[in-house]
């Protein structure tokens, strides 16, 4: 019981703590200096939750390139020793390659198929009832995913016995032979990416809906009296002037990907030729306990990102010019 | 044909979490024999049954068995070899080698004859039809052996300070963003949203060797701490977003009657957020309960077990068995579940409108 009540105390504590901040502060800065206040108090507010950011992110994101140049441990300067290391391991360029097919095949699926999934139950009567179900697997987490797409892609080895897993099942029942999904590359790595999308078309159903909600209906309307099907009017009427949110959703999964750890973890443990980036980070940060080497991979992730960072500051500026 | 292809969509992503369910409650025998959309149907099992040789008599020059087979069920067939186990009709009477005679009856009854009885009597099989069987004991033996209950508790201690915590810091800042004009804001928002747009792993490792030096590290402190900063740029963002629709001349107004800005921040802008608030408390609630990236990294090697690194034990230390795991995956959603089910409309309307702008 010792957790939840301590959880509780730090609750109270720091939200106790940081209205106490702004108060004494707040009134410490309108006697001491009355004239130079306005200027100080916005850092006031900024201050906790910037300090905060500082420690855990900004700090450590500045500290991850020194440690990339340093040996384990962060011992010994190595200049770009960690990378020759990085290039000169077979299972580098196996995951960075396999990162590649994900950032390209996992975004561009789970948008299309959540802008199919939100035009198709954009006014339709049930559709309040069906978003919800789509949504769900962000629910379940990635372990959780993993047990339930395990089940699915389960395996017997043929040999008399009934395949308990729904695809084998149903590729038998087809007419193909049972196959061994997560352990033969490549075709283990679609299947990962196939989970990756089903959880993940949800979020993205839900952002271009709320998208779509913000289209005049004349517009679909006079697509439809023209006699556009329905495919049509989503492809050619409805996405182009949702671009925006379309771009979000893109990269909100890119990050997502560039982050993915949980699941191929739980999925195959990154054997059988699927690991990612993420993935080598963590074993070779916990498992060979090399910081140098791990903190180089981060560098190549963050690298990775940098076009993100472009569009999104990109946004950034034209929002401050309107 | 647009009913059709969304039911076709909601059918594929609900089978599978379909399969999840039936799974856990099966027992060991049905889960690793029949995929579970055959859970429902009675099912065809094969049984083995040695009769009691002590209960023989001798009877016209051979030995006589009689008896019944322990109730399995409707017998529907029975045989001799474990090759053909069903391969007489009940009723029939079978003969196999040396003169041997049996006759199995729907109920179970059986007469075998032989002419000569050993010490052990000759073994027979029956395909018995049993209606499908239904057990929580997979849940039962979960929650009291294998330490289900620490985690979620362990899970609730993690994931409730984590969410409130960055929201309310966020709600601080936003403030300050939206309503108070002061040099250096636009590049401020910059830097915000330049942090959003990186992984956040290359400040896993540092992050964890700053909290060991602190005495913070693999603890809850440090988690919390961790995923209070991991969560504040999308916090803030998503705040200031909400904040912005907001209307300006109540804080306005306020300030010229010479209200202090931190009584304006706690009587006007934390209760006017309180639905933006709300909308991401949920995402975040959800993302932290399922996370197992950072709980491993920041709660890796302590005694400590959240529900997703349970549930990652479970899976390795129960491999094969499939009603556990189902079971097991079954008990680490239920919160998220709940919360997501109670609460879905709060976060399907609150997350697009922190994202969509």
């Amino acid at each position: 019981m010792a957790h939840p009540l301590s959880a509780l105390l730090a609750i109270l504590l720091c939200l106790g703590a940081c209205l106490g901040w702004l108060m004494l502060s707040g009134r410490v800065l309108d006697r001491l200096m009355p004239e130079r206040a306005v200027l100080i108090r916005p850092w006031l507010f900024l201050a906790p939750a910037g300090l905060i950011v500082a420690f855990c992110l900004v700090w450590p994101l500045l500290n991850t390139v020194w440690l990339a140049l340093h040996g384990p441990n962060g011992v010994g300067f190595v200049g770009f020793g960690n990378f020759r290391l990085l290039a000169g391991d077979a299972r580098f360029p196996e995951a960075f390659r396999t990162t590649l097919l994900w950032l390209a095949v996992v975004p561009a699926a789970a948008t299309g198929l959540g802008l199919a999934a939100a035009g198709l139950t954009d006014r339709l009567r049930g559709g309040g009832l069906v978003r919800p179900l789509i949504f769900l697997p962000m629910a379940t987490g990635f372990v959780g995913a993993a047990v339930i797409w395990r089940l699915v892609y389960d395996y017997r080895g043929g040999g008399g016995l009934d395949e308990i897993g729904l695809l084998n099942a149903l590729w038998t029942a087809a007419g193909g032979s049972a196959r061994p999904w997560l352990t033969q590359a490549p075709l283990n790595t679609w299947a990962l990416m196939a989970v990756l999308v089903w959880s993940q078309t949800g979020f993205a159903m839900v952002i271009l809906a709320a998208a779509l909600r913000t289209i005049p209906a004349e517009t679909v309307e006079a697509a439809q009296l023209d006699g556009a099907g329905p495919l049509r009017i989503v492809l050619r009427i409805q996405a182009p002037q949702i671009g925006g949110a379309i771009a979000l959703v893109w990269s909100a999964l890119t990050l997502m990907v560039l982050k993915l750890f949980d699941l191929v973890q739980a999925m195959t443990n990154g054997q059988w030729g699927t690991q990612v980036l993420a993935g080598l980070m963590f074993d070779w940060m916990f498992g060979a306990q090399d910081s140098g080497r791990a903190s180089a991979v981060a560098l190549v992730l963050l690298v990775l990102a940098v076009p993100l960072l472009v569009l999104a500051l990109h946004g950034v500026r034209r929002e401050a010019r309107q | 044909m647009r009913r059709l292809a969304v039911a076709l969509l909601t059918l594929l992503w609900l089978l599978p979490v379909a399969g999840l369910a039936v799974t856990s409650f099966r027992d060991r025998e049905a889960a690793a024999e029949t995929g579970w959309w055959r859970a429902p149907l009675p099912e065809t099992r094969v049984t083995v049954f040695h009769p009691d040789p002590a209960t023989g008599r001798h009877e016209a020059g051979a030995w006589v068995i009689e008896g019944t087979a322990p109730d399995t069920g409707e017998v529907r067939a029975f045989g001799l070899s474990s090759r053909a186990p069903a391969a007489f009709a009940v009723g029939t009477t079978a003969r196999g080698r040396d003169g041997l005679a049996l006759t199995v009856a729907a109920d179970g009854a059986f007469r075998l004859t032989v002419p000569v009885l050993f010490d052990q009597a000759p073994r027979f099989f029956l395909a018995t039809r049993a209606p499908a069987r239904f057990t929580t004991a997979n849940y039962a033996r979960l929650i009291r052996a294998e330490g289900f209950g620490p985690a979620i508790l362990a899970s609730f201690a993690l994931a409730v300070p984590a969410t409130v915590l960055p929201l309310f810091l966020a709600a601080f800042a936003a403030h300050a963003l939206v309503w108070i004009e002061f040099p250096g804001r636009a590049l401020l928002v910059a830097g915000l949203v330049g942090l959003m747009a990186l992984p956040l792993q290359p400040a896993l490792v540092p992050l964890l060797r700053a909290q060991e030096l602190l005495g913070i590290g693999r603890s809850f402190p440090g988690i919390w701490l961790a995923h209070t900063g991991f969560g504040l740029p999308l916090a803030i963002w998503v705040l200031r977003s909400f904040m912005r629709r907001l209307p300006r001349e109540i804080v306005d107004c306020a300030r010229l009657d010479g209200v202090s800005e931190a009584r304006i921040f706690a009587r006007i802008t934390l209760p006017l957020c309180l639905p933006g608030l709300a909308g991401f408390a949920v995402f975040q609630f959800l993302w932290i309960w399922n996370d197992l990236f950072i709980a491993s990294v920041f709660l890796g090697g302590a005694e400590i077990r959240v529900l997703p690194v349970w549930l990652r034990e479970i899976m390795d230390s129960h491999g094969g068995e499939w009603e556990m795991l189902a079971a097991a995956a079954m008990l680490s959603m239920m919160v998220p579940l709940a919360v997501f089910l109670a609460l879905h409309r709060v976060l399907l309307r609150g997350l697009p409108s922190g994202a969509a702008r």
